[in-house]
């Protein structure tokens, strides 16, 4: 009886402790609904510029996810499977997005394409010449997304092939298969929920991105504007009210993508 | 037949040396051992999935020495079987003579048969038993004719009932297809039931027992 209590006691400590933080993400989810109205929501979706902000948002993340996962699956793959010289070093490089402050994303971004010269040719200048623009244009929206989704999509993808026994690929060599058949036909269709959890972290990172867009894409009014940089664009000219309905669109958007995911992924589980 | 000769692997401080013996054709050879004495290791170098230092490994009359895993036709079972878990019972099964591009229908419903699974063709093998999830990966293993079979402690996971069954299986898939085997395990059963030949591997070297 006495044990029964103390495990109890225990349950509860942890339940308590971890609790605060969930209740803290509620009453930040609370707060945004308390905060708006219908008619704040409604104002919002009219508005022309908060329309074209939703479009980009959506085709942009969905782009720099799957993008995400084209690198991430043969990174996550070598990183996981193979020992090579560098690998340590390729393992640092990956945590630098991760780590580094989203604002130094975008100088960065924002170095490279611009005062990077060869042949005394800024690579933007070179793209410019082709009819491609990526600084402070729509382009430029997906690859600051795309800088810091990867790295998350790369993760995700490292821990779903270590996961996976090797030993799986090696009996299909056994069977007849080429190594790029083995991926093919065994390897890629056991890591689809991985691979979709990876495009998922991938989209939500994306869609949460502010401070490489800034820099890189600039926020300007319904063209490289995305909802988090409406979200900015409304507090800077006073609307709280526009920036909290903008909020909670995203908010929605976001529990619906993952609910939506995880149906997807439960379904073929 | 199998015949392996001064074959030496090397994998950090784990090191097989010399290892040589031979299997005539058709018969079935067991090579026992403790665990973690390299049994695993020999028949991962015989399918071509560990690369070894020296020596020379002949399959039905080849040396396989430097081919990839897909050219040396090898059936390999192993211990953890390994089964797609992404495809069904029948698509595990045809899955090597489709890999070849061969007509598989008739010969997985054959092969389905010899081996008592006929049931089982369309389940997935999540929630297989574990004798039939052994003879699915055994099916899967024999579906395009390989001239020898490996089969790394086929039987450990099993009960008593369930592994003297497939000691049945064994012996009637081998007498009815003729592939050579090599059955490693370190069960004394598994060898007075099926053995033609066997071998012990004791401190990295291998001797005919019978």
């Amino acid at each position: 009886m006495k044990t029964h209590r103390g495990e109890r006691l225990f349950y509860i400590a942890l339940a308590v402790i971890g609790g605060t933080y969930a209740l803290l993400v509620v009453l930040m989810i609370a707060a945004n609904v308390a905060y708006t109205t219908p008619a704040h929501l409604e104002t919002a979706l009219r508005s022309p510029e908060i329309q074209a902000s939703l479009k980009l948002t959506l085709w942009s993340c969905l782009l720099a996810a799957a993008f995400s996962l084209i690198v991430a699956v043969p990174l996550g793959y070598l990183l996981a499977r193979t020992n090579f010289r560098g690998k340590g070093l390729l393992e640092a490089v990956m945590d630098i997005p991760v780590v580094l402050p989203p604002l130094v994303v975008g100088l960065s971004l924002l170095i490279i394409f611009n005062h990077f010269r060869i042949g005394g040719v800024s690579l933007e200048q070179w793209l410019n010449a082709h009819g491609i623009q990526f600084t402070f244009a729509v382009a430029g929206v997906v690859v600051a997304q795309f800088s810091v989704a990867a790295a998350f999509a790369v993760r995700t993808m490292r821990g779903t092939f270590e996961q996976m026994p090797a030993r799986v690929e090696e009996v299909a060599l056994t069977l007849g298969c080429t190594r790029w058949q083995a991926f093919k036909l065994v390897t890629l269709p056991l890591a689809r929920r991985g691979m979709l959890a990876a495009f998922t972290v991938a989209w939500a990172r994306s869609l949460g991105e502010f401070g490489p867009l800034l820099i890189f894409a600039g926020t300007t009014r319904g063209r490289t504007e995305v909802l988090s940089s409406s979200v900015f664009l409304e507090l800077s000219v006073g609307r709280l009210e526009g920036a909290v309905a903008v909020s909670l669109l995203m908010i929605v958007i976001a529990v619906g993508v993952l609910l939506m995911v995880r149906m997807w992924g439960g379904d073929r589980a | 037949m199998i015949e392996v000769s001064g074959l030496c692997i090397r994998a950090g401080a784990f090191a097989l040396d010399d290892v040589a013996f031979s299997i005539p054709g058709g018969a079935y050879g067991v090579l026992m051992g403790k665990s973690g004495g390299g049994k695993t290791t020999i028949l991962e170098a015989l399918c071509g999935l560990r690369s070894i230092e020296r020596g020379s490994i002949c399959l039905a009359g080849r040396d396989v020495t430097s081919l990839a895993p897909a050219q040396r036709f090898v059936g390999y079972v192993p211990q953890d079987l390994a089964l797609f878990a992404h495809l069904s019972v029948r698509e595990n099964l045809a899955f090597a003579l489709m890999v070849r591009g061969k007509p598989f229908d008739a010969h997985v419903e054959e092969l389905a048969d010899w081996l008592g699974i006929t049931g089982l063709l369309g389940r997935m093998p999540d929630g297989l038993s574990g004798g039939e999830a052994q003879r699915v990966a055994l099916g899967r293993a024999l579906a395009f004719r390989p001239s020898v079979l490996l089969l790394d402690e086929p039987l450990s996971a099993l009960d008593e009932e369930t592994r003297t069954e497939m000691h049945g299986v064994l012996r009637s898939i081998q007498k009815k297809t003729g592939v050579t085997t090599l059955h490693v395990t370190h069960h004394r059963d598994d060898a007075r039931a099926l053995a033609d030949v066997v071998f012990e591997l004791r401190d990295g070297r291998v001797a005919r027992q019978s």
